[in-house]
């Protein structure tokens, strides 16, 4: 069932918050198993806590005042989002066993709204890497196939969805955490508009590029999910302080599959040479699907997305090694003291260098140079401007159409260790979504169907202006209404391994 | 076009980054951060003087509140992730070296 089929039968009154929550936590139990095991998309399952939050879900359904449409449909979070009384982690090991003193506020939303918290989901260390193969708490498996990556940094929320371990899930996208993983998988990902979703109690890893968003199985469920955690957050200088677009309606009048007076770019720029035939043979039908609902495609160029990779991985390093600083082992975390009397700049270092993993050395160093006196303006200051010329792309191109669409991501999911020993191949992952992240604009990956060659989950990228983000769930929820059609049901019902893994 | 990265600007890197780099790290990062690096660089050139910085994908304003009084967290709950506490108070190593 979907979340909103879930939130109907809880309606109805068929089925119970607690009857929900452990039949998640027995799938939970039987297939997440650990790294080497099972999909591992948990790092933290609540059970207790998740079914006290359920108990009073129901009290409150008996009592006729539910808190909101999807009080008591249950929820995972990834492990970046600090949650009170629950350990976050950010998949480090310098933040093992931290247990926040507070919520983030999408967490409190979530709280309010009566959905229970089933656990904290895998993730790349510190939301660095796009396989979840970064953490140091061991990789999550993609549920289509064991041996092959969930996508990341989100890999945990996304595998969690797609192995029905949790119906939601909250994630995060920094350079398409959410829409990569997405993608992989055959979930539904959004990035909401930059500032649209509090960023407070996430922990940051670049603030200028972070964004909390939902992973689900449907972009009603997203919708649904996106509207209750979206809003002004005063706690959160960088939230916009603008109503959220009606995204449920929009999801709504998507899924009647008729696109009529849309216009819709395809960014030239991402597809072509290098992209899995797979991929973009999934791509050019999803784009012909459009055209049979009624949108008018034309093609459109934006010509500094090819420098979006290079600026991204100059400014999130820069932005992260400033933010992960505050690792020093001083008031919380993991502290390491070598022998003999050592300083604070000792025990410091020692830590630092114990507590977290190749990928977050790299790019803390990486950032470290990039601010530094002499290359500043050449790496950093460049970035920058790139970062405008890539919103003047987006602003250009908004001029002609009303969305980009673009594969999610330029190959299917990839085997465990196929990259890890070759970061710039890995970076290359995410080169569709992060110009979305540059310029702030919302975007969302639905399913496009299977890639011929290797059988995997392809994912179809939507972009919107900001603050239009209906415009995504629209768009998103017409092509899923059409493919769904084509397929007889959820592209997740045709997942291979799920099979072996429900036994 | 500045100069190629080596193996001895990672390990001062690593220095003003606050991490104990050791030999093996050095000998298995400095390489990585060259290409990376290399990689990078065809942003050189790519804007003209003219263009100016984005910083932030939004423009940022000040947020402020009432003066008033609000809970916040107790000692306790500050401490509650301490490595070491003493006293309701952060214990931290000797902060000032030998020379001092």
């Amino acid at each position: 069932m979907t979340a909103a089929e879930q939130a109907e039968s809880l309606a109805a009154g068929e089925t119970t918050s607690v009857e929900l929550t452990q039949a998640h936590l027995d799938r939970i139990a039987a297939v997440d198993g650990t790294a080497e095991s099972g999909v591992h998309a948990f790092l933290h399952v609540d059970a207790e806590g998740a079914l006290e939050q359920a108990a009073a879900s129901d009290a409150r359904r008996a009592a006729g005042s539910p808190a909101h449409a999807l009080d008591g449909v249950p929820i995972a979070v990834k492990d970046v989002l600090a949650t009170s009384g629950l350990p976050t982690t950010c998949g480090s090991k310098i933040l093992e066993g931290w247990v926040p003193p507070y919520d983030a506020t999408v967490v409190r939303r979530l709280k309010e709204a009566g959905l229970p918290i089933l656990g904290k989901t895998n993730m790349d260390e510190f939301a660095m890497g796009s396989s979840t193969e970064h953490s140091a708490y061991g990789p999550t498996r993609n549920p289509w196939d064991l041996g092959r990556i969930p996508g990341g940094s989100g890999g945990g929320s996304a595998a969690a969805v797609a192995a029905y371990e949790a119906p939601l899930a909250i994630g995060t996208d920094t350079g398409g955490s959410i829409r990569q993983p997405g993608a992989v998988t055959g979930t539904v990902g959004v990035k909401p508009t930059y500032g649209g979703v509090s960023r407070y109690g996430l922990v940051a890893l670049a603030n200028s590029l972070d964004q909390a968003g939902p992973v689900t199985r449907t972009v009603l469920d997203a919708a649904l999910l996106h509207e209750l955690i979206g809003g002004h957050d005063p706690l959160d200088s960088t939230s916009v302080d603008q109503p959220v677009p009606a995204l449920v309606a929009a999801a709504r009048e998507g899924a009647s599959g008729d696109l009529t007076g849309l216009k819709v770019g395809v960014i030239a720029e991402l597809s072509g040479d290098g992209w899995q035939p797979g991929v973009m043979t999934r791509f050019q039908e999803s784009v012909d699907l459009l055209v049979k609902a009624g949108a008018e495609v034309v093609e459109v160029s934006c010509p500094t997305f090819v420098h979006a990779l290079a600026a991204y991985y100059l400014i999130l390093p820069a932005e992260a090694s400033s933010n992960l600083a505050k690792f020093d082992a001083m008031r919380y975390g993991l502290r390491v003291v070598p022998e003999g009397d050592p300083s604070a700049e000792e025990v410091m270092k020692a830590t630092r260098d114990a507590g977290f993993g190749d990928e977050v050395k790299r790019r803390i160093i990486l950032g470290t140079y990039a601010l530094s006196s002499g290359y500043y303006d050449a790496y950093y200051g460049q970035a920058q401007k790139v970062r405008t010329l890539i919103s003047r792309d987006f602003a250009a191109a908004y001029e002609q159409v009303d969305v980009l669409v673009s594969p999610t991501a330029p190959t299917t999911a990839f085997e465990l260790g196929e990259k890890l020993d070759d970061p710039l191949a890995m970076y290359l992952n995410d080169l569709a979504t992060i110009p979305a992240n540059l310029a702030g604009v919302p975007g969302i990956s639905v399913p496009a169907g299977l890639a011929d060659e290797d059988g995997l989950p392809v994912g179809v990228q939507v972009l919107a202006p900001a603050l239009a983000d209906d415009r995504c769930y629209r768009v998103g929820a017409a092509l899923e209404t059409i493919l769904t059609d084509k397929w007889g049901g959820q592209l997740l019902e045709q997942a291979p391994a799920l099979e072996g893994l429900s036994a | 076009m500045p100069e190629p990265i080596s193996r001895d600007d990672v390990a001062h890197l690593a220095d003003l980054a606050r991490i104990d780099l050791d030999d093996a790290e050095l000998d298995h990062l400095a390489p990585q951060l060259a290409v990376i690096l290399e990689s990078v660089a065809s942003i050189q050139g790519v804007a003209d003087d003219d263009v100016p910085p984005t910083s932030h994908p939004v423009p940022l304003t000040n947020v402020f509140r009432e003066d008033v009084v609000v809970p916040g967290l107790t000692a306790e709950q500050a401490l509650a992730g301490a490595p070491a506490s003493d006293e309701q108070r952060f214990s931290v190593p000797r902060i000032l070296g030998d020379e001092q």
